[in-house]
């Protein structure tokens, strides 16, 4: 199997397991898994250095949060665990947390199970959720803080002289944000070229279409002109996402503007425009008609 | 009394000697804040952040994460009115050592309303997680580094600047969660408890009103939060009128506040007086004016007190002790607020 075809195989793991997800809870960030499926899928499998893992590992309760008595438990366990040669991974719309869940267990880093634990009362794989989740190395959901937050442990990898770098992974609508902005600013300022940032450019938000609730284009032009390296590119081809998270460091940060369609290979979601933030069955037989589209889809993809 | 010049920005610079792991973050006000000493001494261990406060504090919870020290600098309005949701999350709710140093608390700016903060020790008291320190003088600002570094997790100062009395023996220097005991009788009239510049304003008041024959026990508190003094309890309990609490802050969410509940806990049924902010904004002038415009200077004090007491003493300002002020724009000042 070529790479390209187990990414795809991953991506579309990703995706039904989401979907799954959703008709089983009667809820949940379906577009968010159509969008970026395909960029958790290249990030795990082929751009972010990660720890060797010997076995999936199962999630573990939650067990507080930090204070002086109680050191904070990270999901970074679930990737680089800190190792200087690993990348730090941050993601920063923590409402996606779904997705990269779904992501761990289909790269084999999260047990399958750990899946049932989601949105579970005492558990950590939390419905937004925050560093003591899988995969997740610190709290971000307040949108617009987890670029800051990623420059801030880029600058002192950069210093330290760590091999590893800081991966980003952001949603285009949180970049509304002043402080995103405040943050290209100073990740720019600062040379912080040991930073990448792959942003789901899906041109939807809690409220609709982008366009219609604060416009944010041309994106790129507009983090051009703040002194970063971008690159714009269809979010949905594997080999473009490859390539760049491959690219050499520039002496100022990476962004790469990925366009995506939150309907991506699930075309039945379309009827819900523009409403694609959370998808929610308002009445059991439209919770049955999507059972039935998974159902379809498994068939398919185990023929 | 001895005037300390900018007792920060040379201690600050000596004290970050032995610790390549402490930075210091500015929003643009490196002078003002006296961290221009510490940047031009160790450039690469100083990061200008510009007017954009969100960002430092989420990008300092970052370094904080890798095992730096970042030291904040700028105005203390600016640090919990600007960034809190960022204070909140990326620095206090992962318990992260950021130490955020907030220059002019309260009234000690001509800056306005803006520029003044007087409910920072309210909004920043409720956050988990978050130690507040305040400094009353050149000897807590020469000391309270060692204080807030030693915190496992963040800390807030409200600290002082420029020309500086020092109120406190020269090696006496702050101590977490002790409160000083500045002047102590057996059965006293009044038990107070003061904070920052307010302090030496209490001293005067109390000094003079001994000398009217009221008794007052005096505790100077540098450690705001966490707040654990029995004694103080146990002093007011004993007390004849009961606690004024004086500070350079609201009285809403303040020290008065934190005596408040104290007192309520322990079922005390003494009365509380509380001296600051009476729940106001305040405007742009010289700190004399505003502490006595706005009723936190000693003749305050010692109005309160006649009023309790039903008792005119008779006390004129000139008598109190002596106490200094700077001029507005004395040369221990950056040209700049």
């Amino acid at each position: 199997m070529s790479w390209k075809t187990e990414v795809e195989r991953i991506s579309e793991g990703i995706r039904l397991r989401v979907l799954e997800h959703t008709v089983a809870q009667n809820g949940g960030y379906l577009c968010q898994a159509c969008s970026s499926s395909d960029l958790y899928a290249t990030l795990y499998t082929r751009i972010l250095h990660l720890k060797k893992l010997d076995k999936p590992l199962m999630p573990a309760p939650f067990s507080g949060v930090p204070g002086p008595d109680h050191k904070a438990v990270t999901g970074a366990v679930f990737n680089g665990d800190g190792d200087p040669d690993c990348d730090t991974f941050i993601l920063s719309p923590a409402q996606y947390a779904l997705v990269l869940y779904a992501t761990l267990i289909e790269t084999g880093r999260m047990d399958e199970q750990g899946m049932k634990e989601y949105n579970k009362d005492g558990g950590s794989v939390e419905m937004i959720g925050a560093e003591h989740s899988p995969g997740m190395e610190v709290t971000t959901g307040s949108l617009g803080q987890g670029i800051s937050q990623a420059a801030g442990i880029a600058f002192a990898r950069k210093r330290r002289g760590d091999k590893g770098r800081v991966v980003l992974m952001l949603s285009d609508g949180e970049c509304q944000s002043g402080e995103f902005w405040e943050a290209v600013q100073a990740a720019c300022y600062h040379n912080l070229g040991n930073m990448i940032a792959f942003v789901d450019v899906n041109g939807y938000q809690c409220d609709g279409k982008m366009t219609t609730v604060m416009n944010l284009e041309p994106f790129d032009d507009r983090l051009r002109a703040f002194g970063a390296r971008v690159f714009r590119i269809d979010g949905h081809d594997i080999e473009e996402i490859d390539r760049l998270g491959r690219l050499e460091p520039a002496e100022n940060p990476t962004f790469v503007l990925c366009d995506t369609n939150p309907c991506h290979e699930m075309e039945f979601l379309r009827e819900r425009e523009p409403k694609f933030h959370y998808v929610r069955f308002l009445d059991p037989a439209d919770r049955e008609r999507y059972r039935g589209y998974y159902e379809e889809m498994i068939a398919k993809r185990r023929a | 009394m001895e005037i300390v010049k900018k007792p920060h920005a040379a201690n600050l610079v000596r004290w970050a000697a032995d610790k390549p792991e402490v930075f210091v973050l500015s929003a643009d006000l490196t002078s003002s804040v006296e961290a221009d000493l510490f940047r031009d001494t160790y450039p690469d261990r100083f990061l200008s952040m510009g007017i954009a406060e969100q960002n430092m504090l989420a990008f300092a919870g970052g370094m904080a994460r890798e095992g730096l020290i970042p030291l904040i600098h700028t105005f203390a309005v600016f640090i919990y009115r600007r960034a809190y949701d960022q204070i909140a999350m990326s620095v206090a709710y992962p318990n992260l050592p950021v130490k955020m140093f907030g220059f002019l608390p309260g009234i000690m700016t001509p800056g306005g309303a803006t520029h003044q903060a007087i409910e920072d020790v309210s909004v920043m008291r409720s956050l988990p997680n978050m130690t507040i320190l305040e400094t009353g003088d050149a000897t807590e600002v020469e000391s309270v580094l060692d204080v807030a570094c030693a915190v496992d997790g963040p800390v807030y100062v409200r600290i002082l600047r420029g020309e500086v009395p020092r109120l406190f023996d020269k090696n006496e220097g702050m101590v977490f969660g002790k409160a000083r005991v500045l002047r102590e009788e057996s059965q006293p009239d009044f038990v107070l408890v003061s904070s920052g510049i307010c302090t030496e304003e209490g001293m005067r008041a109390a000094a003079a009103l001994r000398d009217a024959g009221i008794k007052i026990t005096h505790y100077h508190i540098s450690t705001l939060k966490p707040f654990d003094h029995p004694e103080i309890v146990e002093a007011i309990a004993g007390s004849r009128y009961g606690a004024i609490t004086f500070e350079n802050h609201s009285i809403i969410g303040g020290l008065g506040s934190i005596v408040a509940e104290q007192m309520a806990e322990a079922g005390l049924g003494k009365k509380l007086y509380r001296i600051g902010l009476r729940d106001t904004f305040v405007h742009g002038a010289s700190k004399g004016y505003l502490m006595k415009e706005y009723h936190i200077d000693a003749m305050s004090m010692i109005a309160l007190v006649e009023d309790i007491t039903g008792e005119q003493f008779g006390i004129r300002e000139e008598s109190l002790m002596s106490t200094y002020t700077p001029a507005v724009h004395s040369d221990a000042k950056a040209e700049a607020l």
